[in-house]
């Protein structure tokens, strides 16, 4: 499959700054990894099968058949509450843009899978810790707005270590707000899964997380409302290894099943198959490629 | 150490002077008394008219504020309904249909306890998520009779415990969020002490948030949000005072639609007024939403939602705004 252009630029864009590398140490099993092969597995490590935390647009692109329409780009973030601590707030932000090569902590848009039309959200931990703060929220209600108005499925992937600090109270308002967008969304008979990958907690668990009709915990992931420390804090005791794991909360009853990444398209595909009728979604199907807004 | 406490007992001696001159004096006419009383109303001026952040803090959490038990004994009638119908009844929340000055209700409560025995039987006001699914099975019942809707917030948060996260909080909490979000009645919510996080928000999603004075309401306790971002839990004085968690701060935010002001060093002075003065606003608000036809309302509730901390298209620069 040719690099598609959205992609292509994003990566000019990584390589001009230059911190390419060429090779990767997996964190679980020590082996050293060639950067190409690990991309080549969806940064899931070949020897141990480690899941590494994955890039958004890398995500986005292991998961599209061509083109992604990326959609909320306008939505950024300010500085409401003036935060300051060890550096102020819009500096932090203007090293995790850089760091990171995102806008935000979540890339919202549209996009084809196996030819059905869908809504796609892709949280990225490596910008704020995937917090939600204003833009994560309102960029979530946008696409889910945006959405419902197509009759699009939606898939949403979280990664977050809950709300952000920094924005507040406003930070914490986001919870209703998306609650709201994706209930509204449900409402109209449309369909909402979600991915929960690693870290999902805090306030992205407690709303838009868990209130999806299909509930997929990528293999190995780490997902919970309190974090481990928090909670190790206040019983002061050592919790067990797999507590808040995907596979301790299929057990438990609160997802609907766990998936390793390289099979989650896939089992997405499978997903909108059995749920989606293609007839309902015909009127947006003809307006792919374009998604005219 | 509550640092409020520790304020008033500096003036307890003075209290009691003046209680015993008074004993004496009945009219307050003697010179002793009048300046005494000046210098009284100069110190409480001084130790309780200017509350820092981390100050209103401990008057959120001072152990003889008003919780939600005197605001429901307020009530004209209550009573408690109980349990989840899958695993146990949660003590840390309390629900139940009342009646408010003739207005039949349903209320959710958030409960401290008033002593530690009390608090360890109520978690501390922690609720767990059978709490929350009894919360989201009452607001149901009332949706369907039309029942408004008035919780009473005062937690830290959401219970942090293994057996809540076993039991899936964060759907629990997720729930209540959407529950409230669709139900066709008038939701009032009251920050009666302190509200912590999403926790908190799960029984606040509203049409009408009331704010008295010195409650707080943050986006999580200021010892979990310096723990979080500094690793050290005792540097909470730094955070509350960046969190803007008071009541002015959420007003100009508009995430709050009220505050009821408190009399000078908290309700706790003069409880039995303050607790008139909230219900009072409780009625007040209930009577504006009642006309009110239920998918406005349920309009309206999207939209003030969905404008806080909205990025505004027509704005020129590339700041997320704040839509009061």
């Amino acid at each position: 499959m040719p690099m598609p252009d959205w992609l292509r630029i994003r990566r000019e864009e990584e390589l001009a700054s230059g911190d390419e590398k060429l090779w990767d140490k997996c964190p679980s099993c020590g082996e050293m990894l060639y950067r190409k092969d690990l991309e080549a597995n969806l940064w899931v490590c070949t020897r141990c099968g480690h899941h590494f935390r994955m890039h958004a647009y890398d995500r986005i692109n292991s998961l599209v058949d061509g083109d992604f329409v990326e959609i909320g780009t306008e939505i950024l973030p300010g500085d409401p509450l003036g935060w300051v601590d060890k550096r102020p707030y819009p500096q932090k932000l203007e090293t995790d843009r850089e760091k990171s090569k995102l806008s935000e902590a979540v890339v919202t848009g549209f996009g084809t899978l196996d030819g059905f039309p869908i809504a796609l959200g892709v949280m990225d931990f490596s910008f704020r810790g995937g917090t939600m703060g204003t833009v994560v929220g309102d960029r979530i209600a946008h696409l889910l707005e945006e959405a419902r108005r197509r009759h699009l499925p939606t898939i949403v992937f979280t990664a977050s270590g809950g709300a952000r600090m920094e924005e507040g109270m406003l930070a914490l308002m986001q919870m209703a707000k998306t609650t709201q967008a994706v209930d509204r969304f449900m409402q109209d008979g449309n369909l909402y899964v979600t991915v929960l990958t690693d870290p999902t907690t805090g306030g992205v668990s407690a709303s838009f997380a868990f209130q999806s009709d299909i509930v997929i915990a990528e293999a190995r992931a780490a997902i919970g409302f309190a974090g481990r420390r928090v909670i190790e804090q206040t019983i002061r005791q050592k919790l067990p290894e797999n507590f808040q794991t995907a596979e301790f909360l299929l057990e438990k009853g609160h997802v609907d099943m766990v998936v390793p990444r390289p099979a989650i398209r896939e089992t997405l595909i499978r997903l909108l198959d059995y749920a989606v009728d293609r007839k309902r979604i015909a009127p947006a199907l003809k307006a792919v490629p374009e998604f005219a807004l | 150490m509550n640092l409020i406490v520790e304020r008033e007992k500096s003036i307890v001696a003075l209290e009691d002077r003046i209680a015993a001159l008074r004993a004496r004096d009945a009219a307050g006419t003697s010179e002793e008394v009048r300046l005494l009383e000046g210098k009284y109303a100069e110190l409480q001026e001084d130790l309780f008219g200017h509350l820092t952040p981390w100050e209103r803090v401990h008057m959120a959490r001072h152990p003889k504020r008003p919780i939600s038990s005197d605001y429901i004994a307020a009530f004209d009638e209550f009573d408690e309904l109980h349990g989840d119908r899958h695993f146990r009844d949660d003590p840390a929340l309390v629900g139940g249909f009342a009646k408010i000055r003739g207005r039949r209700v349903m209320v959710l409560a958030q409960q401290k306890g008033r002593d530690t025995k009390e608090n360890i039987r109520r978690n501390f006001g922690l609720v767990s998520p059978e709490g929350y699914r009894k919360a989201k099975r009452l607001m149901e019942l009332a949706s369907r009779f039309e029942l408004p809707i008035v919780t009473l917030v005062d937690t830290q948060g959401a219970d942090p415990g293994i057996g809540s996260e076993e039991r899936a909080q964060s759907e629990a909490i997720a729930s209540c969020l959407t529950t409230l979000s669709r139900v066709r009645v008038p939701v009032v919510a009251t920050i009666v002490g302190e509200g912590g996080s999403g926790g908190a928000l799960a029984l606040a999603l509203a049409d009408r948030v009331i704010m008295p004075q010195h409650s707080i309401y943050s986006v999580a306790s200021p010892e979990g949000c310096a723990a979080i971002l500094w690793g050290d839990a005792s540097r909470a004085d730094e955070a509350a005072a960046r969190l803007r968690l008071t009541s002015d701060d959420l007003l100009a935010f508009g995430i709050v639609d009220e505050v009821v002001p408190e009399p000078l060093g908290g309700a706790q002075r003069e409880p039995e007024a303050f607790i008139r003065k909230i219900v009072d606003a409780i009625e007040a608000a209930l009577r504006r939403l009642e006309s009110v036809p239920p998918d406005v309302l349920r309009e309206r509730r999207y939209d003030k939602y969905r404008r806080i901390g909205a990025w505004e298209s027509d704005s020129r620069d590339s700041v997320a705004v704040v839509v009061p």
